[in-house]
């Protein structure tokens, strides 16, 4: 087995293709937080008064609050005080067109192969770009308004439909919720805004892409998707950052609003910067989404594959209050050389005959640990509710550790809750089987990650699928020893 | 206010020092670890879903208590027609009276710690205090810096005991509220073999706590069986912590049954520090009215090529509330570690609860490890199909709760305690077909 070794020590050598950074001007904020910056963010972007009082509130909050201990990850105390919390490429007027857009944010885009020009239109995807900490540009957006879909830049959507906002900001996710959410909530600089009215079905996948470019800044944005009666949506997310020695903080907050009959499908594919071979750098993954099916017969679906960030802290979950309501995770996380993940889902099940599903599938390799954490909890009156959850864990490297923390509490008698779990390496015999049968070691070990993850990767839209294969390739092909 | 209890306990230990003769240095250093400690908040990781520092501030003050013991007889707790060499704890303190040692000294020894202690036993200096947990948990921390009276069982090289030893404790409540802390030692030399059967019991209707440790040593190719039976009366709060060592090709079975009592927490730690050993724990917890019932288990392998199998099953009724939570670590050298566990519940009762944990983590990856818990009711097929040949409701759920619950007596060796288990069990779900 030691060409395996040899191709995961490649392999784990190959660069971080998206680590280039671009010079774009940046208009920033100093370093540290206070007050003063919180207030600073609110009036570079012209906020109403009542979003800083907002903001201010929950700064006060994380003040009194302190850092989780509990994740099973380890890394050097956060200086909060050493980031910069607000960093926008610079543009003197906004622009009314993408032509008016800064030439070299648009190769930006380009070089991340997600054209916000015309010619993309025929994928068919709306794509909204946050570049460090604001949207830079959103694409069909006349389209979309057409149907009274409504998806736009945070900061914009503050502007142009404060009621909306309003109402649904922090909803789902409450601004002391946890002590990273209460910090975006305190500082958040933009993010992606949505809303489907009434029986509308999103004729296209909407998109975010993230980017961290500039130096010693944190990016702290937030996702608000409201999905009125009736109405569905798909919504995909992706990310990189440049490569840099330090470590750069990351704490988003997503929230989904699912009302009666309404269905939001949540695709994600992480792959911020996961630090060098040595464990060097890397982004610190903290985020919160959550979702809310507050009507009956709605349905959340999280899919996500994590393949970056040197730290990943993240928990997509479900509150299901409506009755018949169904939350559904997908997941595909790998970990490779110092790479930590603590991920998982959270199924609180309330409402009546309400279901849940969760597929998690961790992989790690080199010296990378990869948990799964997770809870299933059945309230008292939710009867008839139903969860089943497989999570299983692939080792590659005799360094390397996987954990699984599942939490299921069952208040209800009527409840049907499943839960296993499996933890091995790629079987020799099913190598064996393979290479029986004419197919070299590297392409059997391929096949057999990829059937592994098939589960997962089959949910995801199909330009995310293919990406996502693209990566889990990248990183994992022939590592089996 | 946990401190209070913290102190009071800590308090009432310091001033029984001058009466424990034995084990000063250990008790010491242990008291001093259980300063440091406290009693476990609710917000306790390990204690989260076992409020036991509440029930212990709410129902204990910490004076007065261990009276003498009036029982004069102890024939309701024996097991009918076990031959077995019985060894009989009450409130805390050896009763020789009811005592009866069958097996031979070559063989066996069987004394109380105390008495080993003074002896200067060799096992004893070698294995007492080493392998629990009292720096991470508290009661274990207790028990070592306050315990009363313990036993000790030494089985010698390449010896087989017939008989099983069948060790009571008794609480005795019917005078004042009791505090009782016991442990036992037991070594099992090179190619030994014994089986033990451990059960509590309470009397009288005050309120009882009961701490109680264990320390097994299982040397090589030597096996334990071991039963533990906890069946008290409705108004005592137990907490077990039991260690077991595991070395090269020993074997081990464990079996847990939990029926009674108000509030009991079993931590079960099983270390396998050698290659080839074969580790089985099963358990089952039938919990009626408001018993609160905690199996935590850690399975810790740190030697290669080892098999563990753990099974846990509940069935829970009226208000009870049954917590699991079972942890298999697999050490970064143990590879070709096969560890295996199950936790199935049913929960009957509209009121009854269930929180359940199973944990996996896995530092060597040349491993097969899996975990599986479920819950639920019973199915609704199966229920029907003993409808619709002629059998009554009520019969028909006795009958697959009671084949959902035997299950996990199957390993079980001794015909006498099969049948009295199996017995105790058949009561409980009102088998009666």
């Amino acid at each position: 087995m030691s060409k395996s070794n040899q191709v995961l020590e490649e392999i784990t050598s190959k660069e971080y293709e998206h680590g280039w950074t671009v010079n774009l001007e940046t208009d920033e904020a100093p370093k540290g937080l206070n007050e003063e910056i919180v207030r600073f963010i609110s009036a570079k972007k012209n906020e109403p008064e009542w979003l800083l009082e907002w903001r201010l509130k929950a700064f006060r909050q994380w003040q009194k609050m302190v850092e989780p201990k509990w994740p099973n990850v380890t890394y050097p105390a956060i200086n909060y005080q050493d980031i910069i919390y607000y960093s926008a490429p610079k543009q003197k007027v906004k622009p009314n067109s993408l032509d008016e857009v800064d030439p070299e944010l648009i190769k930006t885009f380009e070089k991340l192969g997600i054209s916000l020009t015309e010619q993309k239109r025929l994928t068919g995807i709306a794509v909204d770009a946050v570049i460090d900490s604001v949207s830079v540009a959103t694409t069909f957006k006349e389209k979309l308004s057409e149907l009274g879909i409504i998806f736009c830049s945070f900061s914009e959507a503050v502007k142009e439909h404060p009621e909306l906002v309003k109402k649904y900001l922090g909803s789902v996710v409450p601004m002391n919720d946890n002590y990273f959410a209460a910090l975006n909530s305190a500082v958040f600089s933009d993010g992606s805004f949505c809303y489907i009215p009434k029986g509308v079905r999103c004729p296209m996948e909407l998109s975010t892409y993230f980017r961290i470019n500039a130096a010693n800044t944190g990016q702290f944005e937030r996702t608000l998707i409201v999905a009125d009666e009736g109405s569905y949506v798909s919504y995909l997310e992706g990310c990189t950052a440049p490569m840099r020695d330090e470590n750069q903080l990351h704490a988003a907050v997503v929230e989904l609003y699912t009302m009666q009959g309404a269905e939001i499908k949540y695709s994600t594919v992480q792959n911020w910067y996961p630090g060098d071979k040595h464990g060097k750098g890397g982004i610190y993954n903290f985020v919160t989404k959550r979702g809310f099916c507050a009507g009956d017969h709605s349905k959340i679906s999280w899919t996500q594959v994590e393949t970056g960030s040197a730290i990943t802290w993240k928990y997509p979950s479900c509150v299901l209050k409506g009755d018949y309501s169904v939350g559904e995770f997908y997941s595909v996380a790998v970990t490779n050389n110092y790479q930590q993940a603590d991920t998982g889902t959270k199924m609180i099940h309330i409402g009546k005959n309400t279901r849940s599903r969760i597929v998690s599938k961790g992989i790690s390799a080199g010296k990378s640990q990869n948990s799964y954490r997770g809870q299933v909890h059945i309230m008292k009156r939710a009867a008839n509710a139903r969860n089943h959850s497989q999570c299983d864990s692939l080792l590659m490297g005799d360094q390397c550790g996987a954990h699984t923390f599942p939490y299921i509490d069952v208040e209800n008698n009527s409840a049907r809750i499943e839960h296993e779990a499996t933890t091995s390496k790629i079987g020799e015999d099913q190598i064996f089987y393979c290479l029986q049968r004419g197919i070299d070691e590297e392409s059997a070990v391929a096949l057999i990650v990829n059937g592994y993850a098939k589960e997962v990767l089959n949910q995801l839209p199909m330009e995310f699928a293919v990406e996502a294969q693209k990566l889990l390739a990248l990183t994992l092909e022939g590592s089996v020893g | 206010m946990s401190t209070s209890v913290k102190q009071d306990l800590a308090t009432e230990i310091i001033e029984n020092q001058p009466a424990f003769e034995v084990a000063h240095d250990s008790r010491t250093l242990a008291l001093e670890q259980f300063k440091k400690l406290g009693l476990p908040s609710a917000k306790h990781e390990e204690y989260r879903f076992t409020p036991i520092t509440r029930h212990l501030e709410k129902n204990f003050s910490w004076t007065n208590n261990n009276s003498e013991s009036t029982l004069s007889s102890i024939s309701e707790f024996l097991i009918p027609q076990l031959d077995a060499n019985v060894v009989v704890l009450v409130n805390g303190r050896f009763n020789a009276l009811h005592s009866k040692i069958v097996s031979l000294e070559s063989e066996v020894t069987i004394t109380t710690l105390s008495e080993a202690f003074r002896k200067e036993h060799p096992a004893v200096k070698e294995y007492f205090n080493k392998n629990l947990q009292t720096e991470t948990d508290a009661f274990a921390a207790l028990n070592s810096a306050g315990w009363q009276e313990g036993i000790f069982i030494h089985v010698q090289e390449n010896t087989t005991v017939s008989k099983p030893i069948f060790i009571i404790q008794i609480n005795d409540g019917s005078q004042s509220p009791v505090i009782t802390q016991t442990r036992i030692l037991g070594v099992l030399e090179k190619g030994s073999s014994i089986s033990i059967i451990e059960k509590s019991d309470t009397v009288g209707d005050q309120v009882a706590f009961h701490n109680f440790a264990e320390e097994w040593i299982i040397k090589e190719d030597a096996h334990l069986e071991y039963c533990k039976i906890q069946n008290d009366a409705g108004k005592v709060c137990q907490v077990s912590n039991s260690v077991i060592l595991q070395s090269s090709n020993s074997k081990l079975n464990t079996f847990t049954l939990t029926l009674d009592g108000q509030l009991i927490r079993n931590n079960l730690h099983i270390l396998i520090d050698g290659e080839n050993c074969e580790s089985h724990f099963y358990g089952l917890y039938l919990l009626t009215g408001s018993t609160h019932a905690d199996n935590h288990t850690v399975v810790d392998h740190r030697k290669p090529n080892s098999f563990s199998n753990e099974m846990y099953k509940g069935i829970m009724d009226g208000n009870s509330k049954g917590v699991f939570n079972g942890k298999i670590y697999v050490r970064p050298h143990a590879q070709k570690t096969n560890a295996f566990q199950s936790n199935r519940n049913i929960i009957v009762s509209d009121t009854a609860t269930v929180n359940t944990k199973p944990q996996l983590e896995i530092w060597a990856d040349d491993v097969k490890c899996s975990h599986g818990c479920t819950s639920g009711q019973l199915d609704e097929e199966a229920l029907f199909y003993l409808r619709s040949r002629g059998i009554s409701e009520t019969n028909a759920k006795a009958m697959l709760l009671y084949a959902f619950a035997a299950e996990v007596l199957e390993p079980i060796q001794n015909e006498t305690l099969k049948a009295y288990l199996d017995n105790l069990i058949a009561e409980r779900l009102h088998k009666n077909f």
